[in-house]
């Protein structure tokens, strides 16, 4: 060792034999104030530990004379937003739907609260931009089969639509007519149907189906085919169908309709968040 | 035991060289206790430089909160406001929003590039002159000299045993100390909120537990800083010296002891010069390190530790001056020249200093002595920085000068991209953000550009479904809407995708175009 050790011939200190492009390191000593730092880093790392929960023990770890705990700062930030947020939760749940569409800050507040709750609870069936999907209706546009108002909205989510578990529920059924009409006359009023918004595939055929559609179907879909939001009975006289805009798809739901289910919510989430998301869906864009 | 001794034996055995690793006679501590420095006052010409500097960024930095700058009822009124709570930047007319952090960055550029163009022309000006550790430093020495005295009677007091007037010194010196630490660490706040109000709820026990937090760092980090590490800080904490190695030139202009003139020195040069011995200048009377704030020898050469605050060309001066000799024995001076002169000085390949060939025959210092021209700033390099500087300066100015007051920014719904509405025609949705950018309220006429028979609601605006809307927008506020567009079924085909949402002020006949695309079935993206 001795013989490798190199005094630096400027500064008279040794250097560590390290060496690039011809630059040595000196050795010099590090200043005293740097070890007292660094011995009061680990002074500070103790007292650290001691206030702080610190050391694992087997099934637990200490848990600090402060008693402090990240879950516990969750907690209290939580709660103080709550706080904040309070009194814009008091009003939603106090007033009436109406009211909270014509205030500014309650509609703002309400929209985006109903949009984390329709990702939570309604993104599984209508997807997560609400835009639905087959047999799924999209809540974007501005058809609706209970109605389009905010009321009407409100009363579809709390309810449900066709939910064994709530006598509020709505109901309406269209008869399976597969078992009443023929199979011409099935095709005949699909053709009938499609001639309101569209051109059938025969017009002779859609003329045979007018009048299996007065006789069967005007009763709830209406003489124009405009449908009824009182029986969940759909407009046919749009650009938008539920199952389907062929003829063949419309005489297979003529014939043996399917009928979506959704499950009342009142129960589960509360008036206020039904509230919140009967205003979001209302702010998508369709609302009437 | 019996100790056997075999002098004929012991002669035969081999010695070996080798040496303990941790042999005391090589081995250097780990570490070392600071040196104590105790720098004496300076006068002359470069210390009355520095008080000013001192008096004037001390100034700056103390009163700027406490400047008023009118900008009408919406904004604030304190020229220079960092205002984190609503994200905006005000210094004087210019107010900056996030977005607009740009302006900041360019300025950190251009005053890394400037501390270049400082360096490479006249060294480290920016440590030794206007460092606020440099600075305070000086401002602390200020109150230690007031109480404790000068050089001397300092180090009489540190090595004098504890007594009633030494604590009463040593306490009175840290008191004030940690009054101009709290007023350092209390001015700091100031930038960041209305400094009237804030100092009345500072003094009151009104303010926000971080500006409390913020005035007790500061007060901690300048008494450490100023106070008690001093040249530490410099040495030990500050990367620039280390840098500064690559920033100078032999054209830059540095502190530079002129040994070409001073060496040999000797304490007694009447004495050696009736011996017919040839002396320099210097007269070895240490003034140029008893002033020194680094405790450094500036005839040891240029090295890390200088922050070239020149205090020892002032007392070297003056010693000068009292011994009849020219001023500049220390002086600033670029390596080009000093190294003229030390060939000069010294015979062709001898490194013998010989300061007689640096005079003429009357004495006086001979007129092959290079000295510095200010045409030697001007230099590539210098160009170089400065040419960058300039602009990023002029960059930054005309884009301050030209930028818009008035923005729009525009998301496309994705989800759903379109919606078909039941009369067949296509609704796309777009969350629209303005913003109005100045302290005024302002209406803001948002319209259609392109996208024929296309029709645009803006959500909440009690206005009738058109290609235009007027919507207020609070001052200096971004207002966020939410805008569908209805395109009839009739023109899905005809129409072009593209469009644009053009916003106007039509007050100023300020406007900004965003470039927007609709999104129909089979040519949704």
């Amino acid at each position: 060792m001795s013989e490798n050790k190199h005094i630096d011939e400027v500064s008279g200190v040794s250097t560590t034999g390290h060496e690039w492009d011809g630059i040595k390191e000196l050795d010099n000593p590090m200043p005293r104030w740097w070890v007292w730092s660094f011995y009061a880093t680990i002074l500070w790392s103790l007292g650290y530990t001691i206030a702080y929960p610190a050391w694992p023990l087997i099934s637990d770890a200490t848990r600090g004379v402060l008693g402090y705990s990240s879950r516990q700062e969750f907690t209290t930030t939580m709660n103080a937003v709550a706080a904040q947020q309070a009194d814009l939760r008091t009003a939603i749940a106090e007033k009436p739907l109406d009211e909270i569409l014509a205030d500014e800050t309650l509609r703002r507040f309400a929209t985006s609260a109903g949009e984390a709750a329709f990702k939570v609870n309604c993104s599984q069936c209508h997807g997560s931009g609400a835009q639905g999907s087959a047999g799924y209706p999209n809540l974007n546009d501005d058809d609706w089969l209970w109605g389009g108002d905010i009321e009407a909205i409100h009363k579809t989510i709390a309810h449900g639509v066709r939910f064994a578990g709530d006598d509020d529920t709505h109901q309406g059924e269209m008869p399976a007519f597969g078992d009443v009409l023929s199979a011409d006359e099935i095709r005949q009023a699909a053709a009938f149907a499609v001639s309101f918004t569209g051109t059938p595939s025969d017009p002779a055929l859609a003329e045979a189906g007018a009048q299996v559609y007065a006789d069967n179907c005007a009763a709830c879909h209406g003489d124009g085919g405009q449908g009824d939001a009182s029986l969940g009975a759909p407009n046919l006289a749009d650009a938008i169908w539920l199952y389907g805009s062929s003829e063949a798809e419309i005489a297979a739901q003529i014939r043996q309709p399917r009928h979506g289910v959704m499950p009342a919510w009142q129960a589960r989430l509360g008036d206020p968040a039904i509230k919140q998301l009967s205003v979001y869906v209302y702010s998508l864009g369709g609302g009437q | 035991m019996t100790l056997v001794t075999d002098t004929a034996a012991s002669e035969t055995i081999e010695r070996l060289d080798a040496e303990a690793v941790n042999s005391a006679r090589t081995r250097q501590p780990l570490y070392a206790p600071r040196k104590k420095i105790f720098p004496k006052r300076a006068t002359g010409q470069f210390r009355r430089f520095k008080w000013l500097i001192m008096l004037v960024t001390l100034g700056i930095y103390y009163l700027t909160p406490w400047l008023r700058w009118d900008r009408g009822p919406h904004a604030p009124d304190q020229a220079v406001l960092v205002d984190l709570a609503n994200r905006r930047f005000y210094f004087f007319f210019i107010e900056i929003w996030p977005q607009e952090f740009i302006y900041v960055a360019g300025l950190l550029v251009m005053a890394g590039v400037g501390l270049f163009l400082i360096t490479s022309t006249v060294g480290r000006a920016w440590c030794g002159y206007t460092c606020p550790q440099t600075v305070w430093v000086d401002l602390f020495l200020v109150v230690e000299r007031a109480i404790e005295g000068d050089r001397n009677a300092r180090i009489k007091l540190d090595g004098a045993p504890m007594s009633a007037p030494k604590l009463a010194k040593r306490f009175s010196k840290h008191l004030i100390w940690v009054v101009i630490a709290v007023a350092t660490g209390g001015a700091w706040v100031f930038y960041f909120a209305d400094a009237p109000t804030l100092l009345v709820d500072i003094v009151t026990g009104q303010a926000a537990p971080v500006a409390y937090m913020t005035i007790a760092t500061l007060t901690a980090t300048t008494y450490v800083f100023g106070g008690l590490m001093r040249e530490q800080v410099c040495t030990y904490m500050c990367p620039w010296p280390r840098i500064q190695a690559a920033m100078l030139d032999e054209n830059s202009l540095t502190v530079t002891y002129n040994d070409w003139r001073g060496e040999p020195r000797s304490r007694h040069a009447k004495k050696a010069a009736a011996e017919g011995k040839t002396v320099g200048d210097c007269v070895d009377c240490n003034a140029c390190v008893a002033v020194c704030p680094m405790g450094i020898d500036i005839r040891d050469g240029q090295q890390l530790e200088c922050i070239t605050c020149a205090l020892c060309i002032d007392a070297c001066d003056g010693v000068m001056d009292k011994l009849g000799r020219e001023r500049g024995l220390i002086s600033y001076a670029t390596l080009a020249d000093y190294n003229a002169n030390m060939a000069l000085a010294t015979a062709s390949g001898t490194d013998v200093i010989n300061p007689d060939r640096v005079r003429d025959a009357a004495g006086g210092l001979s007129d092959k002595v290079a000295h510095f021209r200010w045409q030697k700033i001007f230099r590539p390099r210098t160009f170089v920085y400065f040419g960058t500087w300039s602009l990023i300066g002029l960059v930054m100015l005309y884009a301050l000068l030209t930028r818009d007051r008035l923005e729009v920014n525009v998301l496309h719904d994705r989800n759903p991209q379109y919606v078909v509405l039941s009369d067949g025609s296509i609704r796309n949705g777009y969350t629209v953000k303005l913003l109005n950018m100045i302290p005024e309220p302002r209406v803001i006429f948002l319209s259609l550009d392109g996208l024929p028979g296309a029709t645009m609601q803006v959500v909440g605006l009690d206005q009738p479904e058109g290609r235009s809307a007027a919507i207020p927008v609070d001052p200096d506020r971004l207002r966020e809407v939410r805008i569908f567009i209805t395109l009839p079924a009739d023109r899905l085909n005809d129409a072009n995708a593209k469009f644009s949402f053009v916003v106007e002020d039509k007050a100023s006949f300020e406007s900004d175009i965003y470039r927007a695309s609709f999104n129909r079935p089979g040519a949704a993206r």
